[in-house]
């Protein structure tokens, strides 16, 4: 597969209808005419941070990229790469050095309230219950509490917690956490949905439950996400398209891969497909180089 | 170790310390009786003036009274502090100012406090209350400040991307985060109050448990000084076991809390 780090506009794939069986796999990416309103807009983006000794480090450099309404982005990277700063960038976490980013044309100032964020780290509040994690989303935009909760109770069924709504979070393992967070994320019904490893500290079948799940409930919503991993296979088997950091500091994006898997896709089965194994072959080839740089200090087959 | 075997051993230590003390006041093992019976009192007499003190009732008097300027000074104080705390954490800056002066306040040996307070507010319960107020103060305000500024920092910001407002956040985010800690220092704060409570009393009033024992010791009665110290620490471990289920009832959420119980 020829490099294709410069294409950053991204073409609809049949009006966004992914989800649906009859797509064909590996159809051709700028096939279908129809173009999707971009979600986020990265241009020239520089992110940097002050440190101790005065000097400023850049953690990432004039990043450009595009996530078209209903597309699921994903960013993969070396550890310590900026991926989850310029996801932070695209929440209105933090404001880029230089730069814009634009929410659906719109430039970002502040936070940005189109946006639901999962976190890789525990993000739900420890004092309120399951169901009252989940009913906050909407109550703080105004929605009665009686409400609040009715849709919350529904939206933990959703995502198989129903009979766990009054336990709080530590009586709770770590997957069902991530699936109440998960909820309490989607209830809002964000426009675009960010996510930064979420799955991260799951183990690796939990992983691939949490990422059925993910993909259920997207292809229900089809909306905009920006999903940010250091697992390439848990990239593909998700995203419509995987985008490379290189080794920061001073990360660049340096590719941009669609992934032309058919959905809906089952991802425990998925690997196992050629198509899967040559795409994951040609990142990976990309990736392998800048996951070595992010590790200078050890020298090939150091290891005694 | 099963509940009945745990009771059963409690009150077996007391049971050989009280026989170790009956033994040495009443025989000559260890020395002199009448001597140490002096100095120590007996078993027997110390009981006897508890159960006088049941029998007639007027003890009640004095464990409410007590009682009373305990949660009084708790309740004043832990308000205070809460509020005061908040200032100082979210203000950074009047924090800093008035750093110096917290901290020199509460280095302060309360009981030099004292008469002042006698003097300020009588010999009722107010000076009491204003002498265990200092106490449980300090507790309960360093505790909201490090509350309020050590709230994670990741449910912070998912908060926000969850679209609170300032005022939501001060109110499902920073203000559980502090009283968690509140509620975790609960049995230093309360104990506070009973000594300031205690102490108070013993240093000048008319009634409670630190005016039984001072009065008690005023009059070289040894087994009242004793009597009172008996009832305090029953009056105390009472009061503790009842902070267990208050805390545990706020605390539910808290892994370790639900570990113990």
């Amino acid at each position: 597969m020829p490099r294709d780090g410069t294409m950053l506009t991204v073409v609809g794939k049949g009006g966004g209808k992914d989800g649906e069986p009859g797509r064909q796999p590996g159809g051709q990416p700028g096939s279908a005419p129809k173009k999707r309103r971009e979600a986020v807009r990265f241009e020239g983006v520089n992110i940097e941070f002050g440190t101790p000794g005065k000097t400023v480090f850049r953690a990432v450099e004039d990043a450009d990229l595009t996530i078209a309404e209903g597309e699921f982005v994903a960013i993969v990277g070396p550890t310590g790469c900026g991926k989850s700063t310029l996801l932070n960038a695209a929440a209105g976490l933090l404001t880029p050095a230089a730069g814009r980013v634009s929410i659906f044309g719109a430039p970002l100032s502040g936070l940005n309230h189109d946006a639901g964020y999962l976190f890789q780290q525990e993000a739900l509040m420890p004092w309120k219950t399951a169901l009252e994690n989940v009913a906050i989303g909407l109550q703080t935009a105004g929605t009665p509490r009686r409400e609040a909760r009715a849709e919350a109770r529904e939206w933990l069924r959703r995502v198989g917690l129903h009979t766990f709504a009054d336990r709080y979070p530590h009586m709770l393992s770590g997957g069902q956490r991530k699936r109440v967070a998960m909820a309490q994320v989607l209830i809002r019904d964000p426009q675009i949905i960010l996510m930064d490893e979420p799955f991260g500290p799951l183990d690796a079948q939990t992983r691939l439950i949490m990422g059925d799940l993910l993909l259920r409930l997207w292809s229900e919503m089809k909306k905009a996400v920006l999903f940010v991993t250091h697992d390439l296979e848990e990239a593909i088997s998700l995203a419509d398209r995987v985008v490379i950091m290189s080794a920061g500091p001073a990360a660049r994006i340096i590719g941009d891969f669609p992934i032309t898997l058919a959905r809906p896709r089952d991802i425990s089965e998925i690997k196992l497909m050629p198509e899967f194994q040559t795409l994951h072959r040609d990142i990976w080839h990309m990736l392998k180089a800048e996951v070595l740089k992010a590790y200078p200090d050890l020298t090939m087959g150091g290891e005694q | 170790m099963s509940r009945v075997t745990l009771t059963t051993l409690q009150v077996l230590v007391a049971v050989v310390l009280i026989l170790c003390w009956q033994l040495a006041s009443t025989t000559h093992i260890i020395g002199d009786p009448q001597n140490i019976a002096f100095f120590f009192s007996t078993p027997v007499d110390v009981a006897q003036q508890v159960w006088d003190w049941f029998a007639s009732g007027s003890i009640w008097y004095n464990l409410w009274i007590t009682l009373l300027e305990s949660i009084l000074s708790f309740l004043i104080g832990a308000i205070a502090a809460v509020i005061l705390g908040f200032w100082f954490a979210r203000k950074p800056k009047l924090g800093a100012v008035f750093d110096p002066y917290v901290k020199g306040a509460n280095a302060m040996p309360r009981v030099v406090l004292a008469p002042i307070f006698t003097l300020w507010f009588g010999l009722g319960i107010w000076s009491k209350v204003a002498l265990g107020f200092t106490l449980v103060f300090f507790i309960v305000f360093f505790n909201v400040v490090q509350g309020v500024r050590e709230v994670d920092r990741t449910i912070l910001s998912n908060g926000r991307m969850l679209g609170m407002s300032e005022r939501q956040l001060l109110r499902h985010i920073y203000l559980p985060s502090a009283l968690s800690w509140v509620f975790s220092s609960l049995h230093t704060s309360i104990g506070f109050a009973v000594v300031g409570a205690v102490v108070g009393e013993y240093l000048g009033s008319a009634a409670g448990l630190g005016y039984l024992i001072q009065q008690a010791e005023g009059m070289f009665d040894i087994a009242g000084v004793f009597a009172g110290m008996f009832v305090l620490a029953a009056f105390v471990i009472a009061i503790d076991y009842g902070v267990t289920l208050i805390e545990r009832r706020l605390l539910v959420w808290r892994p370790q809390v639900h570990a113990e119980s």
